[in-house]
């Protein structure tokens, strides 16, 4: 493998705001031979989605090449003029990006996007191209691959999307695929349906992968070698067994224990004092049913059900977590339980007395007894707005501090999320994405709730600022007594902070007990796929969940249920979104 | 039924809805007015028998609502009824006016609409450039600049200095079209700058905000030329926003250029309205604003529809095709 020539060699670059300031890439030399994937591991800011850009000769605007070597074969990347790179991309070396969602032209059919590097590059007539593009849709496991590509991309699931970005990214047989986290938006099972399929058109042929990533144990599963980035430098590199089995950086030692907060081999969090079991619930939902569109009028449900009968009980000091695959109705009960998205059927009650549907039609004080923490924690802060004037909306809102008192206050949340007071005086655009959660979590504490519901407010961040967010939400659990709702995909988080955990899927709760039981003896056979779907650090994993999953597959069949098909979860989506 | 036919129905159904509130606006508006048609028509020989008579015969002395429902329904009959000042039905008042407006709002629709997207489009593609600056510096001036004072300007230069063209647009369709196009060229470059540069500023500011976004990146990384990525990738996803500013200035051109055909001795359909008004010649004054508010809805349902047809999560409603169902 070394002997051969490799096809991307990267020479000591540096990459740094064009208007100064510390490198974003600093130095950093690699070289990827044919037939390679080399793993670039690290967390936000480590500069590894700009070391794989660069790969194409793109630096993103406001950045620039202080100095070093790019080299794709026997091109000069940063020697090469526009025209030039422009004839590379898309035919010699291909991108595919994180975010399939916003990756594609919303008013473009697939098929044409797929097929555009064909086009602009003149390479083949689009019959051909169509043609071969089909052929891949067959091998990515897409449904109907002769006319799924005439849908447009908000008609496809996620999970479908990405597999059609890894299409368009391999369609012209690059020598060289940089591939940016390109599962990181995806379930669990659908994570390992995508990896596997990108692992089988890889190893057919002699293109080599950079593959960025902030999980190794996705990593695992693919890589020959990892690079492991961190501001900017490289701190450690190897071959993956290496890495994995000898690490020698402890910051290295630190991204694996991340990874294995979670084994399932070990018990779960340890079961907490039953103290908040005998307590009355504070937080019910009695059979909530919820959907879209206009209702049947017969049977008084909309037409899209979201949420079917969902029935669930939150304890004061307890984490309930919700887990289930994107389109399972997990986020709509969040917004239900807020007000936010009215139920059509079923009772919201707020220590035991019922809340309105509609947030519109619920008091004050209600209102502020329920808060909501979002996923996306930069939409969710007005950028413009100091942080304290955001935490200070709240506490006037809900007039919790007199004017007099609230920076005081504002200091207090502050500190109850671990932050500086200092932080009050800035904007969202100067925080982390960790900070800014902390921040929308600060904003929540101000109408100091009752119930904070958190919808997958961990899974943007990296994993060892998600442990910190996670640790957080525990601390205020304790502190404040809050009964919180915990939504997420991620099993490994909910693991070691819920108590108990439901369980849901196509709107129904299929599931729910004790945190530890559940996780030890799932019963259901989704819970099962959903548990052996969580990626392990240890390479060889991602065959055996697949075996798994081909295993569990038929037992869906058996319960009546079908299996996690793609092609209505593309629906569901839709509507989601 | 498909859910763009239904958009498209129930939008018109609501651009009815409207039309038909406007249309009891403009008779309240009309009949709270001050002033009267007979003491303007009679001056200072007004006598209050006189005015009494006067009314009579314009069946102003009956109840108020009675005469809404009449006008309304003689709308749908297309019977706008007789100006008050001039004893002339209305629809031949109009008729003609209506002709010379829409010769303007039309020429200068097809003068300034592809240079104004042709403008807007060249900036986004070299935005940044010593060009892009160059030109929003211009076309911000120049659509911040009332059209009274461009109209005056360009008066001075091609009328009075250089003695190229007329300072009064006589619309007359014996001189033939050499001499119509003469005098319809002021006014519709003054209205051109204007309605050129609001749009150019739009297209710029949509396309350029259009270029932040990750599939733009993506196309690039596809390796994409930057025409393409701007002509294709961009503008499909633009073309809402772009024909809600044309339908706009387009609507303007329609019903609110009596400062330039003030100017320009125009007669038009808003000189029309602004003289009605002087006289209180309310059946011409209401016609006048019916007229301009059918304009504004009709052209905007258009521009709806266009962003629609060019949306496919619009275009195909909620549902996808049924290959999913």
């Amino acid at each position: 493998m070394q002997a051969a020539a490799p096809i991307l060699a990267i020479d000591r670059l540096v990459v740094a705001p064009a208007a100064g300031g510390a490198p974003v890439v600093d130095g950093i030399s690699l070289a990827v031979s044919p037939g390679e994937v080399l793993a670039l591991i690290g967390e936000s800011g480590s500069g590894k989605t700009t070391l794989a850009l660069a790969a194409l000769g793109y630096v993103r605007p406001g950045l620039a090449v202080r100095s070093g070597r790019i080299r794709l074969g026997a091109t000069d990347l940063l020697g090469a003029g526009e025209a030039k790179l422009q004839d590379l991309r898309g035919r010699r070396a291909t991108y595919i990006a994180q975010s399939a969602a916003a990756s594609f032209n919303p008013a473009l059919r697939l098929d044409a996007q797929v097929t555009e590097p064909a086009r602009v590059h003149r390479l083949r007539p689009l019959a051909e191209a169509l043609a071969k593009a089909r052929l891949l849709y067959r091998r990515l496991d897409l449904p109907e691959p002769e006319r799924i590509g005439q849908r447009f991309p908000h008609e496809v699931s996620g999970g479908q999307l990405q597999r059609f970005m890894i299409a368009m990214g391999l369609i012209e047989g690059p020598q060289l695929v940089v591939c940016d986290e390109p599962t990181s938006a995806l379930d669990v099972t659908t994570q390992v349906e995508v990896l596997k399929a990108f692992k089988a058109v890889i190893r057919d042929g002699s293109t080599a992968g950079l593959f960025v990533s902030h999980d190794l144990a996705v990593v695992a599963q693919l890589a020959d070698r990892i690079i492991v980035l961190r501001r900017g430098a490289l701190v450690e590199q190897g071959t993956t067994e290496a890495i994995l089995a000898a690490p020698q950086e402890p910051y290295t030692r630190e991204l694996i224990a991340a990874c294995r907060r979670w084994d399932r081999r070990r018990p779960a969090s340890p079961p907490r004092v039953a103290a908040c079991a005998a307590a009355p619930a504070r937080l019910e939902v009695v059979d909530v049913t919820a959907g879209f569109g206009p209702r049947e009028p017969m049977t008084g449900r909309p037409t899209i059900t979201a949420v079917d009968a969902a029935a669930l009980a939150v304890r004061p000091r307890e984490v309930v977590a919700i887990i289930g695959e994107s389109g399972s109705g997990k986020s709509t009960l969040a917004q239900v339980i807020a007000g936010l998205h009215p139920a059509a059927a079923g009772e919201i009650r707020l220590d035991g007395a019922a809340l309105a549907p509609a947030v519109a039609r619920r008091s004050l004080d209600q209102r502020r007894r329920v808060q909501i923490v979002f996923q996306m924690a930069d939409t969710a802060l007005n950028p413009r707005h100091r942080v304290g004037r955001i935490i200070g909306r709240a506490l006037a809102f809900f007039g919790r501090a007199p004017r007099a008192r609230r920076p005081a206050r504002i200091a207090e949340l502050l500190a109850l999320v671990r932050l500086p007071a200092s932080y009050a005086e800035r904007r969202p655009g100067e925080l982390s994405g960790g900070e800014k959660q902390r921040v929308n979590l600060a904003r929540a504490l101000a109408a100091e709730p009752d119930v904070l519901i958190c919808d997958e407010i961990t899974s943007a961040l990296d994993t060892v600022v998600a442990a910190a967010i996670v640790r957080l939400v525990e601390d205020l659990r304790d502190r404040l007594g809050l009964a919180v709702l915990f939504i997420s995909h991620d099993l490994a988080t909910v693991a070691t902070l819920a108590d108990r955990v439901v369980v849901m899927r196509r709107g129904k709760i299929v599931e729910r007990g004790p945190t530890g039981e559940l996780l030890a003896r799932p019963t259901h056979p989704y819970t099962r796929l959903l548990l052996a779907s969580v990626p392990e650090l240890r390479i060889g994993w991602l065959e055996e969940a697949a075996g798994r999953r081909a295993a569990l597959l038929p037992e869906f069949a058996e319960t009546g249920a079908a299996p996690v098909a793609d092609v209505d979860r593309g629906r569901e989506d839709a509507h989601a979104g | 039924m498909h859910p763009s036919l239904r958009f498209a129905l129930r939008r018109f159904a609501v651009g009815a809805l409207i039309l038909l509130a406007v249309s009891l606006l403009v008779f309240v508006g009309c009949e709270i007015l001050p002033g009267d048609v007979a003491q303007v028509a009679l001056g200072q020989f007004a006598t209050p028998e006189s005015i009494r008579a006067l009314h009579q015969q314009f069946g102003l002395d009956r109840p108020a609502p009675l005469r809404y429902l009449e006008w309304l329904i003689g709308i749908l009959h297309g019977d706008w009824g007789m100006s008050m000042g001039t004893k002339v039905p209305v629809a031949q008042l109009l008729g003609e006016r209506l002709a010379n407006t829409a010769m303007l709002a039309g020429a200068t629709t097809i003068v300034a609409i592809p240079l104004a997207l042709a403008l807007g489009l060249l900036m986004a593609l070299r935005a940044g450039s010593r060009f892009d600056r160059a030109a929003s510096v211009v076309v911000l001036a120049l659509s911040a600049t009332p059209e009274f004072l461009i109209g005056t300007l360009a008066v001075m230069l091609f009328s009075v200095h250089l003695n190229w063209l007329p300072a009064v647009a006589q619309v007359t369709f014996g001189g033939g079209w050499a001499a119509l196009a003469r005098s319809l060229l002021l006014p519709v470059i003054t209205l051109s700058i204007v309605v050129a540069a609001q749009i150019a500023r739009m297209t710029r500011a949509t396309i350029v905000n259009l270029l932040d976004l990750p599939f733009i990146e993506m196309a690039t990384l596809k390796g994409v030329p930057r025409r393409r990525i701007i002509l294709v990738h961009a503008l499909i996803n633009a073309v809402g926003p772009i024909a809600n500013v044309v339908a706009l200035n387009i609507a303007y051109l329609v019903s609110g250029i009596v400062v330039v055909e003030t100017i320009f001795a125009f007669p038009g359909v808003a000189r029309l309205m602004v003289d009605a008004v002087q006289a209180r010649d309310l059946p011409v004054v209401q016609a006048c604003a019916m007229l301009f508010c059918f304009a504004y809805v009709v052209l905007i349902l258009a521009a709806d529809l266009l962003a629609v047809l060019f949306n496919p999560r619009l275009r195909r409603g909620i549902h996808p095709d049924g290959s999913a169902g």
